[in-house]
């Protein structure tokens, strides 16, 4: 059972995390609430589910695929949609909702609404202190943890990812320093929708794969991101595990956990709020005034 | 006093091209019955006016006090479940459990201001996301109660016949539009913009901002509570989908297609859309009818942001610059004080 609960903790909580720092990433930058960014991760899925079943490809040329197919689809939506409303809080949320319904009545109406499944990238299974582990989860862990490690690095080492840092403090002061603001922002997109991607690939294989497989994600996302603060990438990590630890041990110890896993997740999130209203990192941000 | 209100009618409906057009629509659902009876279309059309219902209390809490709410369909299905409730274990007929309805959807939106009092913007539309998934987790979990995934259903029909039914939900979405359109242009509409456009500067002036939120999401909670009623006696089945994240959405869509912060662009929006959808069943773009309305909203969105009824009505009327009424676009003069318009 407690072997059980850590090994789910850590594959939830590594996708979203993935998720999340995507997530936060971009409102921080723009402050843009992405309502598709788990359609990318939907869409992801299927592009493994494509790639390896329907057009036999090997592993490592798929996930290349789908990664720069899925993020050059968030540049275009970013760069066509998202970004010729930006000033209506309303209206990027309608307009991302939108696109994520797009993206799933596409993908119904190509796959249609059977459950799918990528194939394993590596079989077998080892054993860790006298619990075999598939082989597979092990994988996704990894690359989980390295994206994450990865992502980390360009944006505290780079000067991209200081860009990005500074664009995310005070877009207007940043622009003066002589930061090309716009181009930073696609490239926080582009970089979002990566992310998303990755945790798209690294479910792929592991959970069943349909039309309707980004809502619950997305709720989940907003909680964490809510959880940690908006726009706070430390805090969205954090507040990922938590999350994932929150939901497994309901779904393993509470019966009837897996109707109340939401319902308990989201507890979590209204108590941190009304304790906290800016969440566990979350800059407090100076209304922006007219 | 019937030449006064002639007088009113042509000096205030008949020289506006907008309010004429409105003038005509409503018209046109007065006697809707008495041209086409086929139960189907009045089907669709009673169910039309109570979404238009729902969706101008989502107007009135997010469009004009700035409150965003994600989770409107919390208030929709509170009122919803907590009728069919009444009607399963007490067995009371619904002029009796929609009103009562309706009071505990006000309860819950004064509770759910409580925590959201707190927040705003971002962190509060989250936060109001989060209500309706957590009570649909309870009524999946409690499934003797609630009945779970297949709700309650046998309830009493709202009328004896279609065509009563439909006007009684017709009735009901008059007055509530009169009443808001009354609300929103007193003190307590001014209120509400203040504290959408700057909450601090509002709370400067002395305006007890605490209050009118509270108001707000009464106000919300109270008008969506009978939209959730009715919905549920003229389906007369009480399902999960009253909660769903669609139907929170949906108002939100409806409402910011119509036209945000004014009264008729949710009505444009609910007539526009809800008839679009259901009517595109039977024909040949049925298999995309859920691919061509996020395509249809998101081409609306871009071009023209602040909704389709707004952007009409600026292309056939124009205010005059001196006395701020409104003309039509052709005049050259304005229709009272005859300053140039162009």
């Amino acid at each position: 059972m407690l072997e059980q609960i850590i090994i789910t903790t850590l594959i939830i909580g590594g996708v979203y995390a993935l998720l999340s720092a995507g997530f936060s990433l971009i409102f921080g930058s723009a402050r843009i609430i992405n309502m598709a960014h788990s359609a990318f991760f939907m869409l992801a899925a299927y592009g493994m589910f494509y790639s390896m079943r329907e057009s036999g490809l090997a592993a490592i040329p798929s996930i290349i695929l789908t990664v720069t197919t899925v993020t050059i689809a968030g540049i275009l939506v970013y760069r066509f949609l998202i970004n010729r409303v930006r000033q209506h809080m309303v209206a990027v949320l309608l307009i991302t909702i939108a696109t994520a319904l797009v993206l799933q009545e596409i993908m119904v109406s190509r796959f249609g609404f059977h459950f799918r499944s990528a194939p394993y990238l590596i079989r077998g299974s080892t054993e860790i202190l006298g619990v075999g582990v598939l082989n597979q989860l092990l994988l996704s862990l990894g690359i989980a943890g390295v994206v994450i490690i990865i992502v980390w690095l360009v944006l505290t080492k780079t000067k991209l990812g200081i860009a990005i840092r500074a664009t995310a403090q005070d877009a207007e002061m940043a622009n003066l320093m002589g930061i090309n603001v716009p181009r930073t922002l696609f490239m926080t997109m582009g970089l979002a929708t990566a992310l998303a991607a990755v945790a798209g690939i690294v479910v792929a294989p592991l959970w069943p794969i349909h039309p309707y497989m980004w809502t619950t994600p997305l709720v989940m996302v907003m909680v964490i991101v809510v959880l940690g603060g908006l726009g706070s990438v430390k805090g969205s990590l954090i507040g990922a595990f938590i999350i994932a630890l929150v939901e497994s041990l309901v779904v393993f110890l509470v019966p009837g956990g897996s109707y109340l896993r939401l319902a308990f997740v989201l507890m979590a999130m209204v108590i941190v709020l009304v304790v906290k209203p800016a969440g566990l990192y979350g800059k407090v941000f100076e209304e922006e005034r007219l | 006093m019937l030449r006064r209100m002639l007088e009113s009618f042509r000096w205030g409906v008949l020289l506006i091209p907008g309010r004429l057009i409105a003038f005509c629509f409503f018209i046109l659902l007065c006697i809707f019955p008495l041209i086409m009876a086929h139960p189907y279309y009045l089907r669709v059309l009673t169910l039309a006016s109570i979404f238009v219902v729902f969706a101008v209390s989502w107007d009135l809490l997010s469009g004009y006090c700035g409150q965003v709410n994600f989770g409107h369909a919390l208030f929709f299905g509170v009122g919803a479940y907590s009728s069919a409730l009444m009607f399963k274990y007490l067995g009371w007929p619904p002029w009796a459990t929609i009103p009562i309805g309706a009071l505990v959807a006000t309860l819950t939106g004064v509770v759910t201001c409580l925590p959201a009092l707190r927040l705003r913007g971002p962190y509060l539309s989250l936060l109001t996301l989060a209500f309706p998934i957590m009570l649909l987790a309870l009524i999946s979990a409690f499934k003797d109660v609630t009945g779970g995934e297949y709700g309650i259903w046998g309830l009493p029909s709202l009328a004896g016949s279609r065509v009563s039914e439909y006007y009684i939900c017709f009735i009901v979405m008059s007055v509530v539009l009169f009443i808001m359109w009354k609300v929103t242009n007193t003190r307590i509409g001014l209120m509400f913009h203040a504290i959408r456009e700057d909450e601090i500067a509002a709370r400067v002036l002395g305006i007890n901002t605490i209050r009118y939120k509270l108001l707000a999401f009464a106000i919300g909670g109270l008008v969506a509570g009978i939209a959730g009623g009715l919905y549920v006696h003229v389906l007369r089945i009480a399902g999960p989908s009253t909660l769903a994240l669609t139907m929170s959405f949906q108002a939100v869509i409806w409402v910011v297609f119509g036209g945000i912060t004014s009264i008729y662009g949710a009505v444009v929006g609910v007539y526009i859309l809800y008839p679009l959808g259901e009517l595109s069943r039977g024909t040949l773009i049925a298999e995309y009818r859920f691919l061509v309305l996020p395509v249809l909203v998101i081409l609306v969105l871009l071009f023209m942001p602040e909704g389709i009824a707004v952007w009409i009505r600026g292309k056939i009327e124009r205010q005059c610059p001196r006395c701020y009424l409104s003309n039509a676009a052709w005049r050259r003069e304005c229709r009272a004080c005859s300053a140039s318009l162009r």
